[in-house]
């Protein structure tokens, strides 16, 4: 009951916030956060949920903002198509990037999909008839207000994060849990874990490319250092994932705003009151912060959120 | 009618080790077959082969007279071999429950549905009171009742059996002697490796006895348990001479 109180004041908050604050800066900052929110939960769909550690999730990204990109220069195709093609050029993708990686299990299997990823930025780099390499992709924006972006965001974050709690909720997320637990006594279950870590990966990699192809549309210009990035993309989802809460629906969606939140704060130099090196040493706060998750928080904001509770609360009392 | 179940002339090396040799032995439909051996004989070797965890060599298994060799350990399951692991393989941070449950989706495919069958393996299993509680929590008791369940959720024909009563103590292995008893009243067939006498003896049927992995004794407990070559394997040359 209370919890349904939350989600409804959460879901009225998150329909009028661009309507009372008119800030183009703040609306953007939430616009990415929601991005985030569908990056990072299909991230834990994989990672935290089948166990499948992914460290190249920019593969799926830069691949649904590619498609959009190169359908709409090359092609003329509307790039809002291009976020149903990129989510299901994205699931190509992973259906090539789970025939060469699922071979390998464990950490063997996260740096096969850093390698991937690498690999994929350099195809984008080098393949310059097809991507313009390092000149990027460049389109006309569809609209000059941020209003449709944020409630197209909003709609893709709220539809992938409610497809994965229905997924967790059936034979599918029985499978997934089981195959992270135990790999051989899930086969042994009667479960085909090439499949289903298939089929997880299949729609983690659709909606990180439907995230591309919104981001193609959005900022209008993409190029592969970007949408390619390990550090910026593929470090990013798991980042979102590990202070959120692997492994727990709201958990990607929470990490997806303290981690954008984070990010802009420092990148502003504290919104412009510290002096301006503090931008430069964002990347080392964010190795400080997942020391301090992994220590205090190992299951993230949400999953250690009654630990949290427990503690703010001692601290009021003796205080 | 082909006979329920058969291991026919099965070997497997690892490199230049035998580790089963041209074992073969068959099964009939509700018998309960012990297999017995040393530490290292083959045992467990026999039933990676069965679910395919590692490829046959040569020989062949049949299940109702159809081969099931090189056939995938998932798709092995479904054809109703279930097994469990000696050393168990707890789904840890699932609760029994749902442990089961993944074991029952093997046949169903709603949660309602998945969820009663669970409920009932549970209750069977004696496990029921436990349902909520993560499976790394339970003692080992309860894991090996839990590894029982869990095969048994998959609806088996054919239950293979890893000492499930190793590490009990005596109250639980009377438990767990009355548990296999049950399983078997039910219609399922079952393949048993165990080291503790006192169950072996007691429930098989008929006892298939391997060591250095290859066959040295079969018949009725009570005949192997006199047989010279058991003897030999389990306490030394000079008891069989006496």
């Amino acid at each position: 009951m209370q919890k349904k109180i939350v989600y409804a004041v959460l879901g009225i908050v998150f329909l009028l916030f661009p309507l009372v604050v008119a800030s183009d800066y703040y609306q953007h900052l939430v616009i990415i956060a929601l991005m985030w929110v569908v990056i990072g939960s299909a991230w834990n769909l994989l990672a935290g949920y089948t166990g499948q550690v992914s460290f190249g999730h920019a593969i799926f990204f830069g691949v649904g903002a590619y498609t959009a990109g190169i359908l709409s220069t090359k092609l003329g195709i509307s790039p809002w198509w291009g976020m149903l093609f990129g989510g299901v050029a994205s699931m190509l993708v992973g259906l090539f990037v789970g025939w060469v990686c699922f071979r390998l299990r464990g950490p063997y299997f996260a740096l096969a999909t850093l390698a991937g990823g690498e690999i994929f930025r350099l195809i984008a780099t080098n393949w310059e008839s097809l991507t313009d390499g390092m000149v990027g992709i460049l389109i006309m924006q569809t609209f000059r207000s941020k209003l449709p972006y944020y409630y197209i965001a909003l709609a893709l974050a709220v539809l992938c994060v409610y497809a994965i709690y229905r997924i967790m909720r059936s034979k599918w997320g029985y499978y997934f849990v089981s195959i992270r637990e135990n790999q051989d006594a899930a086969e042994s279950l009667g479960i085909s874990t090439l499949l289903y870590k298939n089929v997880s990966l299949l729609v983690s990699s659709f909606f990180t490319g439907m995230a591309g192809a919104f981001y193609m549309n959005y900022m209008a210009f993409i190029d592969p250092q970007v949408v390619f990035s390990m550090h910026y993309i593929s470090i990013m989802s798991i980042l979102v994932g590990i202070v959120g809460g692997v492994a727990t629906i709201m958990g990607p969606a929470v990490g997806a705003f303290i981690m954008v939140g984070l990010q802009e704060t420092f990148r502003s130099s504290f919104f412009g009151l510290a002096p301006q090196w503090v931008s430069q040493s964002h990347a080392l706060v964010f190795g400080l912060l997942v020391i301090f998750v992994i220590l205090f928080l190992a299951n993230g904001v949400v999953g250690d959120w009654d630990k949290i509770k427990r503690n703010v609360f001692r601290i009021k009392t003796s205080s | 009618m082909p006979v329920f179940f058969e291991v026919r002339n099965l070997t497997k090396t690892f490199g230049g080790l035998k580790a089963v040799d041209n074992i073969s032995f068959q099964l009939q439909q509700g018998e309960i077959l012990g297999l017995i051996g040393p530490n290292g004989s083959g045992k467990t070797t026999t039933f990676n082969c069965i679910n395919n965890f590692y490829p046959i060599t040569s020989g062949d298994i049949l299940l109702k007279g159809k081969s099931i060799k090189g056939l995938k350990t998932y798709q092995i399951c479904k054809l109703g071999i279930g097994r469990t692991f000696q050393v168990v393989k707890p789904l840890a941070r699932m609760t029994v429950l749902d442990n089961v449950m993944a074991g029952a989706f093997c046949r169903v495919n709603t949660i309602k549905a998945a969820r009663e069958e669970a409920l009932n393996v549970l209750k069977f299993c004696n496990l029921y009171k436990d349902r909520d509680k993560l499976a790394k929590s339970l003692p080992i008791g309860g894991r090996k009742r839990l590894e029982i369940s869990r095969a048994m959720a998959t609806k088996p024909e054919l239950l293979l059996l890893d000492e499930t009563a190793a590490g009990l103590n005596p109250g639980e292995l009377d438990e767990a002697i009355g548990l296999i008893r049950k399983i078997r009243e039910s219609g399922v067939s079952i393949l048993i490796v165990e080291h503790i006498m006192k169950v072996i003896m007691t429930i098989s049927d008929r006892i298939h006895a391997i060591n250095f992995g290859g066959t040295i004794a079969e018949g009725t407990p009570k005949e192997v348990a006199a047989n010279r070559a058991v003897i030999e394997a389990y306490l030394g040359e000079e008891h069989a001479q006496g």
